[in-house]
């Protein structure tokens, strides 16, 4: 254990051929990003189908870059057109749009690149010391241990959400009936299928995401009307140098968005809240603080960092513990097991060059990325210039492309379009996506970590609740699932109840 | 910037699609009553799931708990959350409309073009079907030259094809069309 993995990983990561994988996966991930319709979760899901002749360790490096690359096309679309890309640009636009506007776009976009490469590489360190310490832990887990973990991922999504907590729950549950939908792992029953044939073959999560996601996100666009009115990019070397001698008095903005971000980020919930989070706390601290909104550096650098933080440190559940904290990190775990590996901390013994790779694809792809996007910013905001009726067909393509490729199944694309409309009633009625996703890529895994417990103890519950490490993590979960309803409770006795921080559960992260 | 602004659709002359050029007559519902409906809807499914779940048995077999055993429990969480959904709505709800007519024509507009082309997909393959559907559609909704709509298309369909086909690997759906070519 020690420097020799994270060497190990770099001889992986910076061969001529991963290295151009990793460009690639920039590139188009920085135009996902821009694009209306596509956004992180959707464009790796719509790439897997290309990465399953792809050496295992090059196809992860190239959806982890596709999602770098859609983190920070989200801040190009904010800033430049006041449209977030991304769930987790919201914050973004709220100075960064003004600045733009100033006529300091280019101030705005790198302050906003240099605070997402900050906290993406605040992350990544936090990874690659933590991680093999969190898998070691994870070895001894049991069944009941990760249905534990899983429990208190969905937990999350209800107690923190900042909608109707009885919609995130429906979210779940749909996602795992979803999942539970054609043949039952564990007995080998088909089930829920209700006579159709074509049912038994179940839903499959690509489908899925592509057509909450990206359809239902067209379908929600278009009904606000597409109207890209964006600012010039302004960028040239001499803003980008000021602009760097200007953001180190913001260091404590950059730590806590860092902090934020990377204890937002690991556990469900995700970037979007983190970026809200640091904003918030950026405005009350800074000495400059009633300006924000009206454009000022600080007021993007904070989101910027906390999200990217976020976006990166959901991937340490996933490699650790078979378990993602995000939409992204749930369709990349659907990958690791169409390429044929094991989710879970046993890949750290048994897959080191997958793992190790990955995480210093890490540090070479937010490098690579954040020097890319400070380059090419103009190409990237010309390509919102395009005609909408260019882009809209285009993207649906792409978009059924995707949904067939997964799996050469023509079922798959029939299943796209009614999604996608899902998806675009659901968000219109904040019924929150994410879980929905998430539940539907664990459910079978989940199913069955529930299914040996029960079986591990002759059908008692008391399980989840004799052994230490499990106890505590169901308690936390069932606590959380209470939450919504002990916290009107807590302020009725005159108390305040502790500060939960209002999450969009609906982060695409 | 988009050379044609969404909220002004050239509706006149269109061939396709039918359903959006009359003004709907239908009245939309508001988002109170669209919340009762889904959650109507998503309260029949957790009913049905129930009924399923408790033929497939879910009670203790001899290998553990049965099929039924998780269908049933998660429709037992459905069913009382979509009660709770709609009792909020009910008294809560917003008069709002879900959409206006105006806006949801916009939808319709990128929703029959690609319910079309999804599903012309298992009969004429993915590359004739979706050249058809970005050439009507960018000829159409954006009144682009037919040069230009017949072009770009076409040269995107081949790029398509030569990344999937060729270069990784990846079979889409093929027709007559493919077969007239040799594929």
């Amino acid at each position: 254990m020690g420097i020799e993995n994270i060497l190990l990983g770099f001889s992986v990561a910076i061969t001529p051929y991963n290295l151009g994988v990793a460009v690639i996966g920039i590139v188009l991930g920085t135009i996902i990003g821009v694009l209306p319709g596509l956004g992180g979760a959707n464009g790796v899901a719509i790439l897997l189908p290309l990465t399953f002749r792809m050496p295992p360790t090059s196809a992860i490096i190239l959806l982890t870059s596709l999602y770098w690359g859609a983190l920070f096309g989200g801040a190009i679309t904010s800033i430049l057109f006041n449209i977030p890309g991304e769930p987790w640009s919201v914050a973004t636009t709220f100075d960064g749009y003004p600045l733009a506007r100033l006529g300091k776009s280019g101030q705005a976009l790198t302050a906003s690149f240099t605070s997402s490469f900050v906290g993406a590489l605040f992350s990544t360190i936090l990874i690659t010391l933590f991680a093999p310490l969190l898998a070691d832990v994870a070895l001894r887990f049991g069944p009941p241990e990760f249905f534990a973990i899983q429990l208190l991922t969905f937990s999350a999504f209800v107690g923190l959400g900042s909608g109707d907590p009885a919609k995130s729950l429906v979210s779940v549950v749909l996602g795992l009936l979803l999942a539970a939908v054609g043949l039952d792992t564990v007995t080998g029953h088909i089930r829920l299928t209700f006579g159709l044939t074509p049912l038994i073959s179940g839903f499959d999560f690509i489908v899925v995401v592509i057509g909450l996601f990206g359809l239902g996100e067209i379908f929600l666009s278009m009904e606000e009307g597409l109207k890209f009115e964006g600012a010039k990019a302004g960028m040239n070397l001499r803003v980008v140098l000021d602009t760097w001698k200007e953001l180190p008095r913001y260091w404590r903005t950059f730590l806590r968005g860092c902090l934020i971000g990377f204890w937002m980020g690991f556990k469900p919930g995700g970037a979007t809240p983190a970026s809200f989070m640091s904003y918030g706390f950026a405005k009350r601290f800074s000495k400059r603080g009633e300006n924000f909104g009206k454009g000022e550096i600080e007021g993007v650098v904070a989101p910027e960092t906390a999200a990217h933080a976020a976006g990166v440190a959901a991937m340490l559940p996933m490699i650790t513990l078979g378990i993602p904290g995000s939409p992204t990190a749930a369709v990349m775990l659907g990958g690791l097991v169409i390429w044929g590996l094991q989710p879970g901390p046993m890949l750290f013994k048994e897959q080191p060059e997958f793992v190790w790779g990955l995480i210093a694809s890490m540090y070479t792809g937010n490098v690579i990325g954040v020097l890319m996007v400070l380059a090419f910013v103009p190409f990237f905001a010309a390509i919102l210039r395009v005609p909408f009726a260019i882009l809209i067909p285009f993207i649906v393509v792409i978009c059924a492309i995707g949904a067939f490729a997964a799996h050469g199944n023509m079922a798959d694309l029939i299943y796209l379009i009614p999604f996608g409309l899902i998806g675009y009633v659901f968000k219109k009625l904040n019924y929150p996506l994410a879980p929905l996703v998430l539940a539907l890529v664990l459910g079978d895994l989940a199913e069955a970590a529930f299914r040996q417990s029960l079986i591990m103890s002759q059908g008692t519950l008391l399980i989840f609740f004799r052994r230490p490490i499990s106890a505590v993590i169901t308690a936390a979960a069932i606590v959380l699932f209470l939450y919504p309803v002990i916290a009107p409770w807590w302020r009725r006795f005159g108390r305040s109840p502790p500060p939960v921080t209002p999450i969009s559960s609906d982060s695409t992260s | 910037m988009a050379t044609t602004k969404v909220d002004a659709p050239p509706l006149a002359g269109m061939a396709r699609p039918p359903a959006v050029v009359a003004k709907p007559s239908v009245s939309i519902p508001t988002k109170r009553a669209a919340d009762v409906i889904v959650a109507s809807l998503l309260l029949g499914l957790g009913g049905l799931v129930l009924g399923a779940a408790v033929r497939m048995g879910i009670g203790w077999g001899s290998d553990g708990p049965e099929s039924g055993f998780v269908p049933f429990w998660l429709a037992i969480v459905l069913i009382p959350c979509c009660a709770s959904i709609i009792r909020g709505a009910v008294r809560r709800g917003s008069e709002e409309r879900f959409a206006t007519g105006e806006r949801l024509v916009c939808v319709l507009k990128v929703l029959l073009p690609a319910t079309a082309m999804v599903a012309f997909t298992p009969f004429i393959g993915l590359y004739a079907a979706s050249l058809i559907y970005m050439a009507v559609y960018m000829r159409l909704m954006g009144r682009h030259s037919w040069a230009l709509s017949l072009a770009l298309p076409l040269a995107l369909t081949v790029l398509v094809f030569l990344v999937f086909e060729r270069w990784f690997l990846v079979p889409l759906p093929k027709g007559p069309i493919e077969a007239w070519l040799g594929y």
